[in-house]
């Protein structure tokens, strides 16, 4: 039998004594979480000495980096080698989203979070909202301003030029396709969106079975992508609390209305990627191209592997043939974390493991990351490569190019995961029922600009 | 809530009689508590303080500019007239409602079925029905999401196969009973072993008793049977409660394959999660989590009250 039971009175006292105690360890904990936030400002910033930086490197420390990059010990034997007083334990806390969620936990315990973070782009400004990034010009950062594609810098440098983190690798959106068939159904490789569009009615006409491209419902950062090459600029912040959000101006109308348009249609997919139906999709041949990032050539290779040899990369189709243009999906950087004790020998890391040239072309050859140095971006054995994958075509070289082409203005809000969530539920959601995306875009406008001004901010649009 | 499992309708008292002049009774009064020790403090530092730090920052507000704020009950009061919580709980209710009693009439059923000693096999058979149980949930929404894909996955091919109309299993019509087909695949066998358990310490005089009297294996199993298992089937449907009140892996995982479907607030856990990871509202996740808990609180007590309301005529 089950039965809530009055208890007797004398434990009764005692529970009262208990809850008492327990209210007054949670109060307790509380005050000490609550003591570390909100550390001191930036403003200040002054220049290391080099003695100091010789000296932090030859005294003996250990840094923990969290990073989920594979075989990352390679690169780091490199930095240890060269610095033989510093040990780097390196601790895989999950990628993206779960390793950030860690990050916050550990900053906001006050202890456990690591020296140094691999961190994507569009997260940096998640962090440093929170004060929880070093700003790395005293180390002598700036100076490798001219090592990293233009673009790069502009996604690590704060307003104020602080440098926030040490790019590692990018992702230029392009597009791979089907060779196959496209010579099938007689498909010029389209150079402007019209073209696309076009191509996209005529292949599914021809072939139900086959659309020319998947939108993915759930991939917001394609989105951010295609938005970026469109010229749009949908989060534009302004000292700390000042942010203008305009994800449902004439760029994003104009985006809402092509996508929403074609998957209204039904001429291009709209199922979410990285699924295992998504996989045997493009194993299958549902898809006849994949707008994707320049980490992408060799991630399908690795998981369409039935479809070798048939595949080739081109640019994005544009809007303005004159003026090619593209956006970023993907990439991340090396950031210090800002209640390192040992903020020196991280800087120094965070530097040398991606601006050496040996380490970073390990990046390119051991992990075959897409490189953020100019100088790999032209290395004959980096562009000049031909997998067979790509029926021998220079797929790096045609990434390279694309390269040049992304604009360096793109910023991220500081609170994306509640971007990406609002954006799946209403554009996302449009774009796999089918209904009107272009109106759905002001739900996200107004959704993100409530949840903006319940955090605190001042919001423009 | 203390269980016992002597069926008595009254409710024995534990504590006998006192025994009157016995001298060490003032020394045990005082070894008592250091018995109770060490479970009292594992009890306040695992529960009743993560518990009491909930509710203590459930009465703030953290926001990115401008730090915390003391806002008493705000939250609460934001929550209860909150949408997206409310829909998250009717959802869960609703889902309660359907598959509990599908997944406790299947655990019943196939519980009878091995008592009854019919079944060749029947440890095969037992093994068979607990194994989901056994697949972490994780993996076992990872597998059903790849057998309800609307391409690739085998009911659709079996029925491109056959001509028929492929069935959306992942769209908003389907998804509530695709959660719940997972719940039940995984989780009746665990009922089941339940209940089992349960059959198997029923006197076996008490079948022969009735077998005397002429009664067969049906009027056995509705008049012994039942009855005796009145206690564990209050057990499972109460543990069902709480498992349908915070849903929460299913939906999550499947959110990946139908994001379209599957909101952030889907369900009133899956809600809680996204407050505190997504929008870094930690302070409103924990009141949503606190109201959730609550209102499991009250569907458990009704169902206690229900079952034993109907005991008593």
């Amino acid at each position: 039998m089950f039965r809530i039971r009055s208890t007797p009175s004398p434990s009764q006292m005692s529970r009262r004594l208990f809850l008492t105690a327990a209210g007054a360890v949670s109060l307790g904990a509380a005050l000490t979480a609550c003591g570390d936030s909100g550390g001191g400002s930036s403003a200040s910033a002054k220049p290391v000495s080099q003695a100091d930086i010789d000296k932090a490197m030859k005294t003996p420390t250990e840094l923990t980096f969290w990073t989920w990059v594979p075989d990352i010990a390679k690169e780091v034997a490199l930095f240890e080698k060269k610095y033989p007083a510093i040990k780097v334990k390196v601790v895989n806390a999950g990628q993206g989203t779960p390793q950030y969620t860690k990050l916050r936990t550990a900053l906001k315990a006050g202890s456990g979070a690591p020296d140094m973070v691999q961190i994507e782009y569009q997260a940096i400004p998640t962090f440093t909202i929170t004060n929880s990034l070093l700003d790395l010009r005293p180390y002598g950062a700036a100076a490798l301003k001219n090592t990293f594609v233009d673009w790069t810098w502009g996604q690590v440098s704060g307003t104020n030029g602080e440098v926030w983190a040490i790019p590692q690798d990018t992702g230029p959106m392009g597009m791979l396709y089907r060779q196959d068939i496209f010579d099938k159904h007689g498909i010029e490789v389209p150079t402007t969106w019209d073209e696309f569009a076009e191509a996209a009615r005529k292949l599914h006409k021809a072939d139900p079975d086959v659309y020319l491209t998947n939108l993915a419902a759930n991939q917001v950062a394609a989105w951010h992508g295609l938005l970026w090459q469109a010229g749009g600029k949908p989060y534009v912040t302004s000292g700390k609390s000042d942010i203008t959000i305009s994800v449902d101006d004439a760029v994003s109308q104009k985006l809402g209305t092509y996508w929403g348009g074609l998957a209204k249609e039904g001429v291009i997919g709209v199922e979410p990627d990285f699924t295992d139906a998504w996989y045997s999709a493009l194993n299958k041949g549902k898809y006849a191209t994949w707008i994707t990032a320049a980490w992408g050539p060799v991630f399908l290779s690795g998981s369409a592997k039935a479809t070798a040899g048939k595949w080739r990369a081109a640019p994005l189709p544009q809007w303005d043939a004159s003026k090619p243009s593209s956006g970023n999906w993907g990439g991340s950087t090396t950031a210090v974390i800002r209640s390192t004790k040992n903020p020196i020998a991280a800087a120094q890391f965070a530097q040398f493991l991606n601006s050496d040239p040996a380490s970073a072309k390990m990046f390119a050859t051991e992990q075959f990351f897409f490189p953020a140095t100019k100088a790999l971006l032209t290395d004959a054995s980096f562009v000049g490569d031909a997998p067979t994958f790509y029926g021998g075509q220079k797929v790096n070289q045609v990434f390279a190019d694309i390269s040049s082409t992304v604009s360096s203005s793109f910023q991220w809000p500081p609170f994306l995961d509640q971007a990406a969530t609002d954006w799946t539920e209403t554009v996302g959601k449009s774009l796999a029922d089918g209904t009107d995306t272009a109106r759905a875009l002001g739900t996200w406008q107004s959704r993100l600009t409530t949840y903006a001004k319940k955090q605190g901010f001042t919001v423009h649009s | 809530m203390t269980a016992t499992t002597t069926a008595s309708p009254k409710g024995r008292r534990r504590d006998g009689p006192r025994r009157p002049g016995l001298g060490g009774a003032s020394r045990r009064r005082s070894a008592g508590p250091l018995f109770v020790a060490p479970f009292m403090v594992l009890f306040l530092l695992l529960f009743l303080a993560p518990l009491g730090y909930a509710a203590y920052l459930s009465l703030f507000q953290e926001r990115l500019i401008g730090g915390t704020a003391f806002v008493g009950l705000d939250n609460y009061t934001q929550a209860l007239t909150d949408p997206q919580f409310l829909h998250g709980v009717g959802r869960v209710a609703l889902f309660f409602v359907i598959q509990v009693p599908l997944m406790l009439l299947l655990a019943l059923l196939f519980a009878l079925a091995l008592d009854s000693g019919l079944l060749r096999l029947a440890r095969v058979i037992r093994l068979g029905i607990f194994v989901p149980y056994a697949v972490p949930s994780v993996v076992a929404s990872l597998m059903w999401g790849y057998l309800y894909g609307p391409d690739f996955g085998p009911f659709a091919q079996i029925a491109q196969k056959l001509s028929l109309p492929v069935p959306d299993f992942l769209s908003e019509g389907w998804m509530l009973g695709s959660l719940a087909n997972i719940v039940t695949w995984e989780f009746v066998g665990y009922n089941m072993i339940i209940l089992y358990a349960a059959l198997r310490t029923i006197p076996t005089e008490l079948y022969e008793a009735a077998a005397m009297d002429g009664a067969g294996a049906w009027r056995i199993a509705w008049s012994i049977k039942l009855p005796a298992l009145r206690p564990a089937l209050l057990l499972t449907l109460l543990f069902s409660v709480i498992g349908s009140f915070q849903l929460f892996n299913e939906p999550k995982l499947l959110m990946n394959i139908a994001p379209d479907v599957i909101t952030s607030s889907y369900t009133a856990n899956l809600y809680a999660y996204t407050l505190a990871f997504t929008g870094q509202q930690v302070n409103y996740a924990a009141t949503v989590s606190f109201l959730l808990g609550l209102v499991i609180v009250i569907a458990s007590y009704a169902v206690l009250l229900t079952a034993n309301r109907r005991r008593t005529p």
